[in-house]
């Protein structure tokens, strides 16, 4: 086990490393040419402009500019071990604005926004090292006052130099913070593939763009920090280094100080050079992440066993290795009939489809974790809903209020696509996984549930006729969250398993605690719930926002959305290139698995609170493709059927599908859906 | 090499040209039918006339709807502000030269002088590419597929890629789709959905149509099971892009992923991902923009034909492109054998189709496009003087649209022939193709419709069971549908009715047992 999570290990490391090491090369070498423009662009003196390019030439070569451009690499390569540090495939949504602020004070974030602050600052000493003029030494001797007495000369403080450098630490920060808040350490995977080169040059004039508005912004900022808080820093630096203060000259936190355009030109132009430089390493190494990596299908040696395909996708790698090898699967399914052809050879002893095997089940069974965490999402949603309409105060909900008839109607429909997609697809989720669920009849029968619940269900079921009368049992299954009473607890408590499903999900097994305490705690945390709800305050920081949840959901859909294209793909392929039928075994299968998400996703997007159009996406540097992501998948799941419907054509009606998805399936036939 | 001589004559004026049986066109009085052994195969299509009289030409020539209010003189500053939103910095500048405040007299000349430098740099660009300074309206009328975008009732025209529906575009901007299996005809009407330039549905899906307009690309999502005859403007997701308007061509992935939309003002062509309306611009400067484009059916390649004498091939996979400079103008039209591995092309201000080779499409060449070096000639379509008993008739010239049906057997070319010379009329000449194992053109015969009427738009059926189906829009407003009747030896894939048998060259073939 640990030899295998060592092996994987490796594997990213050699996936990877290469990948970092160029991609932090090339921002290094794209140094020097930033600081030359920036050089060019901090002397512009556009009155006299032949000596204005001659200066800045000849300032290109001298000792100090070398030096900074050194200090400023090693600046890159900490900013891009942080990158590689914190980047992820996955995005992490924050749900509520407390949320957000403990993602912002989680320690690791601290390390994050405090090294940037300091690397800032570097970038800002190198700036005023390299603008020379008034800003470039800490100290610098007073003006000599007219008092001749006053001979002795004495080292001031230079504000400008110190505007500066708080300046950098601030944009630090500020890069630090919206590095947090825009996800940009999700990364984002392109829907085209091209080469390294032209990606960069697409995204180069967007970068340029992104970082002269952002810095107009952080510098605006900043100026207003300064102005209330700059005397704390220029006091300390006063007083530690034993400076004085020209009394000659505008202090800067005032309006007249801050009023200088010069200043603030430099100020600007050094936070422009500071994101650019910085925006590239992090652009670079996304483009490199993110290209796509040939992962061999057979293993051509015996110790490359663990880096091919199949291998990869039923072992449990690191998620970056996860996307890659997903992503190899979608374009060797697409573009390469040579390595499809090696997808459905048979093994040489044995003539098992091995690797068919491995690739389709594991793609199965991705597809089938997101029907469960949909259907847990929806359960909790219409549970949420449930509780949120009938009054508190009331002990009794008659099941026939409005807004409970809808809900019913809500859950029995998915009730009953669960027992379908339990009937159907068992085999390949577990049955501890499924949600537990006391559904009148069907499951007794059913040979996947079991024994103990369907015992259960003999117990409470048969003695009461659930059918036709006026309580329905979904009210009572829901009835833990609706009644907050201990009686009706104890009365109702065989049903414990049924409590939401998203908990026993969460948990992953039954409780273990004696039922009666758990349902009591239960109880008490709802009441917890329901009495800080209602005080706005606490409500502000603690509502989820309907949105970030749903963007939770749907947060690693792009795994998904590459195993369906993968899958279909190949299934399509399979038609005319399939020697050996290894595909129409498992044909059924894909089938239902993909018929049963539809029918969830369909169902997930006439919940209220979801819009069914995706939001507008402003064309800027930073990515938000994961907010839009399940729209993707809901596109690309029935693109999927239609590929295989379309190839596959009547035959499909050979192929042992439930009645209900059978009808589902000719509708696809006929293009109706 | 085929020529027009080799032509039969075409059929005496006030034939129509019916079907296709036996390898002869068979032309005849409208009211007789197809011989009764084919006529349950075809299927029931609607034969349309959409005259031009009851449609409302839109009486939007006014962009905004500022003349019935009336005129109010508001503050130099907000016109200024209004006028940068509506048309940027020359509407700004024009509004700055045009001010009557007091004391603004610096301010007046300056803007003034900055326009006219404005004016100037656009025409120096225009000059460059001279499609620049063409109104929208006219662009779409130079580099559209249809022979007379402005003055036609029929603008576009798509067939649905599974299915017996097709859509087409009027000139009061409306969309209805006529489907054969449903009474229903839904008309779509957008807000934004004005001087529709090209229509595409999307392959593997029911029903969705993307539409070419003047500044956007609407996608409609249509219920294909739904009654209604007027969607409502909800349904259809709007993709826009700065400068990427009008917008005159479309063409979907065949695997139904990606859309493509293309603008002659635009030197990038878009690369849409419509479910979260998200795009990625594929930069290629040079050619000053893209009029024309079409995926190859298996996928593999698109063809980008720009406003210059100059068209690209890009390869799909990498999205690298190979770059064909042409001699005399510019690419009009082109189209895609089955298998991507040859192309069709024709050149403004010449009468022939070209032909260009590709080699055959292996996946493990990435960002290769694979062309051959030169592009042969494989048709004459110079000017031929046929003697019939009627008369004698004039056709020829130049090609204006060209398509190739989804076997590879028939390809139906609109000759535009020459506005100078009075007998000349435009016609639609259909070859016999073959692809493999060597191509051949071979002539068919000329399609001929009603009294006085021109052809407007050609298109295939997608997936015709019993051979080809051609549909002809005509300049009288009349859609027909033309079948041609033979056995292919390649069936058209995605057909409804039955399943594609495999493709040529299949491994299938292996024998089961060996001989030893």
């Amino acid at each position: 086990m640990e030899a295998a999570a060592g092996g994987q290990r490796a594997l990213l490391r050699q996936v990877l490393g290469w990948r970092v090491a160029a991609a932090i090369t090339w921002s290094v070498l794209l140094l020097p040419i930033c600081t030359a423009a920036f050089i060019v662009l901090s002397g512009l003196d556009p009155f006299h402009p032949v000596r204005w390019i001659s200066n800045s030439f000849n300032d290109l070569y001298t000792s100090y500019v070398i030096f900074c451009i050194f200090l400023m690499s090693v600046v890159i390569i900490v900013i891009s071990i942080f990158n590689v540090e914190f980047y992820a495939v996955v995005p992490s949504i924050p749900c509520s604005r407390l949320a957000l602020i403990g993602k912002i004070i989680h320690p690791q974030q601290v390390i994050h926004s405090f090294v940037h602050a300091i690397m800032g600052m570097l970038v800002a000493w190198c700036a005023t090292v390299m603008t020379k003029g008034r800003f470039q030494f800490l100290a610098v001797s007073c003006t000599p006052s007219e008092s001749p007495e006053d001979a002795v000369p004495q080292m001031c403080l230079n504000e400008y130099h110190l505007f500066f450098l708080l300046s950098g630490a601030f944009l630090g920060y500020s890069y630090s913070l919206f590095y947090l808040i825009n996800n940009m350490n999700y990364l984002p995977f392109p829907i085209i593939q091209q080469y390294k080169y032209l990606r960069f040059r697409r995204s180069l004039p967007l970068l340029i763009k992104h970082s002269c508005v952002e810095s107009l912004y952080f510098v605006r900022n900043f100026c207003v920090t300064y102005y209330f808080f700059g005397y704390i820093p220029k006091v300390w630096i006063c007083t530690t280094m034993d400076l004085h203060t020209d009394s000659k000259l505008h202090p800067l936190d005032t309006l007249s100080g801050l009023l200088d355009l010069s200043l603030f030109y430099h100020t600007w132009l050094s936070g422009v050079f500071l994101l650019m430089t910085w925006y590239i390493a992090w652009l670079l190494f996304k483009i490199y992440a993110t290209e796509s990596h040939h992962f061999p299908i057979q293993p051509t040696f015996a110790q490359e066993t663990d880096q091919c395909l199949p291998k990869i996708l039923s072992s449990n790698p690191p998620l970056l290795i996860k996307f890659l090898a997903l992503q190899d699967l979608m374009l060797l399914s697409q573009y390469s009939p040579v390595r499809r052809q090696e997808v459905f050879s048979l093994s040489q002893p044995g003539g098992h489809p091995h690797n068919w095997t491995a690739i389709s089940r594991e793609c199965l069974s991705l597809l089938s974790d997101l029907t469960q965490r949909l259907i847990a999402q929806q359960e909790a949603a219409a549970a949420a809903n449930g509780r949120a309409k009938p009054p508190v105060g009331e002990l009794k909900v008659p099941p026939q209020t409005p807004g409970a008839v809808g809900i019913e109607d809500m859950s029995f429909q998915s009730q009953r696509s669960n027992i379908v997609l339990r009937a159907s697809m068992s085999p390949l989720v577990k049955p501890s996984l499924m949600p537990v669920k006391t559904s009148p009849g069907s499951d007794v029968g059913s040979p996947f549930s079991s024994p103990a619940l369907s015992y259960k269900m003999g117990v409470v079921d048969v003695k009461s006729p659930w059918h036709g009368s006026v309580q329905s049992p979904h009210v009572v299954r829901r009835g833990p969250k609706l009644w907050t009473s201990l009686s009706d607890q104890q009365m109702n408590g065989s049903h414990h398993e049924s409590l939401p499903v998203l908990s026993a999900a969460r948990t992953g097994s039954e409780a273990v605690q004696p039922r009666f305490i758990y349902t009591w705690l239960q109880n008490k945390q709802e009441q917890m719930k329901t009495f800080l709800s209602k005080r706005a305050l606490i409500m502000y920081f603690f509502s989820k926002h309907p949105e970030a949840s749903i963007q939770a959901v749907f947060s690693d859909a792009q795994m998904h959305i590459w195993a369906l294209e993968g899958l279909s793909h190949l299934v399509a392929a399979s038609f005319t290139e399939d020697q050996f039928g290894v595909v129409q075994t498992t044909l059924p299968a894909i089938l239902n698995t993909l018929l049963t998400l539809q029918e969830v996703v369909d169902r997930h997007f006439k919940l209220p609170h979801v819009s069914s159009k995706p939001p507008r996406i402003s064309g800027s540097l930073v990515d938000t493709s994961y907010k839009t992501l399940r729209f993707a998948l809901r596109a690309s799941l029935k693109t999927a059927l239609y590929r295989i419907t379309t190839v596959f054509g009547e035959h499909l009606n050979a192929v042992q599908v439930s009645t209900e998805h059978k009808k589902r399936l000719q509708q696809f036939l006929e293009y109706k859906e | 090499m085929c020529s027009l001589g080799l032509f039969p004559p075409p059929p005496p004026p006030g034939d129509v040209t019916l079907y296709e049986l036996n390898n002869a066109l068979v032309c005849g009085r409208l009211s007789e039918q197809i011989p009764l052994a084919f006529q349950s195969q075809v299927p029931d299509l609607p034969v349309l006339s959409l005259p031009k009289e009851p449609l409302k030409a839109h009486g939007r020539l006014e962009p905004s709807a500022r003349p019935p209010f009336i005129h109010h003189r508001e503050s130099l500053w907000k016109r200024c502000l209004s006028a940068w939103r509506d048309t940027g910095l020359c509407g700004l500048l024009r509004e700055l030269a045009s001010a009557e405040e007091e004391g603004l007299r610096w301010l007046r000349t300056g803007s003034s002088h900055a326009l006219a430098v404005c004016r100037w740099l656009s025409s120096l660009h225009g000059s460059l590419f001279p499609h620049l300074s063409l109104t929208s309206e006219d662009m779409i009328t130079a580099f559209s597929q249809a022979v007379d975008w402005a003055g036609c009732t029929i603008r576009a025209f798509a067939w649905h890629p599974h299915t017996n529906k097709f859509a087409v575009a009027l000139l009061d901007d409306s969309i209805r789709v006529y489907n054969s299996s449903s009474a229903t005809v839904p008309s779509l009407k957008h807000r934004l959905q004005r001087n529709v330039a090209s229509m595409a549905w999307k392959p593997l899906c029911a029903s969705i149509l993307a539409v070419a307009c003047q500044s956007c690309v609407l996608v409609w999502h249509l219920d294909p099971t739904s009654l209604s005859t007027r969607p409502s403007s909800g349904c259809a997701q709007v993709l826009s892009y700065p400068g990427h308007s009008p917008v005159t061509s479309l063409a979907w992935a065949p695997s139904g992923e990606r859309l493509l939309s293309a603008s002659p003002v635009d030197t990038a062509m878009l690369v849409w991902d419509v479910s979260t309306e998200s795009c990625v611009q594929l930069q290629w400067f040079g050619g000053g923009g893209v009029t024309y484009l079409a995926w190859s059916p298996d996928g593999s390649k698109v063809l980008a034909a720009t406003p210059s004498a100059v068209f690209r091939v890009w390869e799909a996979q990498m999205w690298t492109c190979e770059r064909w400079p042409t001699i005399k103008g510019r690419c009009q039209t082109g189209c895609w054998s089955p298998d991507g591995s040859r192309l069709l092309f024709t050149v403004l201000g010449e009468s022939v189709i070209y032909s260009l080779s590709f080699s055959e499409y292996r996946g493990e060449m990435q960002g290769q496009v694979g062309g051959s070096k030169t592009a042969s000639i494989v048709a004459d379509l110079a000017e031929t003087t046929f003697e019939t008993l009627y008369g004698e008739e004039r056709i020829g010239g130049e090609v204006h649209s060209m398509v190739w049906d989804p076997t590879g057997e028939r390809l139906a070319v609109i000759i535009r022939g020459h506005p100078e010379s009075p007998g000349s009329q435009p016609a639609i000449a259909v070859f016999r193709t073959r692809n493999s194992p060597v191509f051949e053109l071979l002539p068919c015969g000329f399609v001929r419709g009603e009294r006085g009427a021109r052809p407007q738009l050609i298109s295939f059926h997608p997936c015709f069971p019993q051979g080809a189906l051609l549909t002809v829009c005509w300049s009288s407003g009349k859609i027909s549908h033309i079948p041609f009747f033979f056995v292919s030896t390649l069936e058209p894939r995605a057909s409804p009715r039955r399943s594609p048998v495999p493709v040529l060259g299949s491994v299938r073939e292996q024998p089961l047992f060996s001989e030893l």
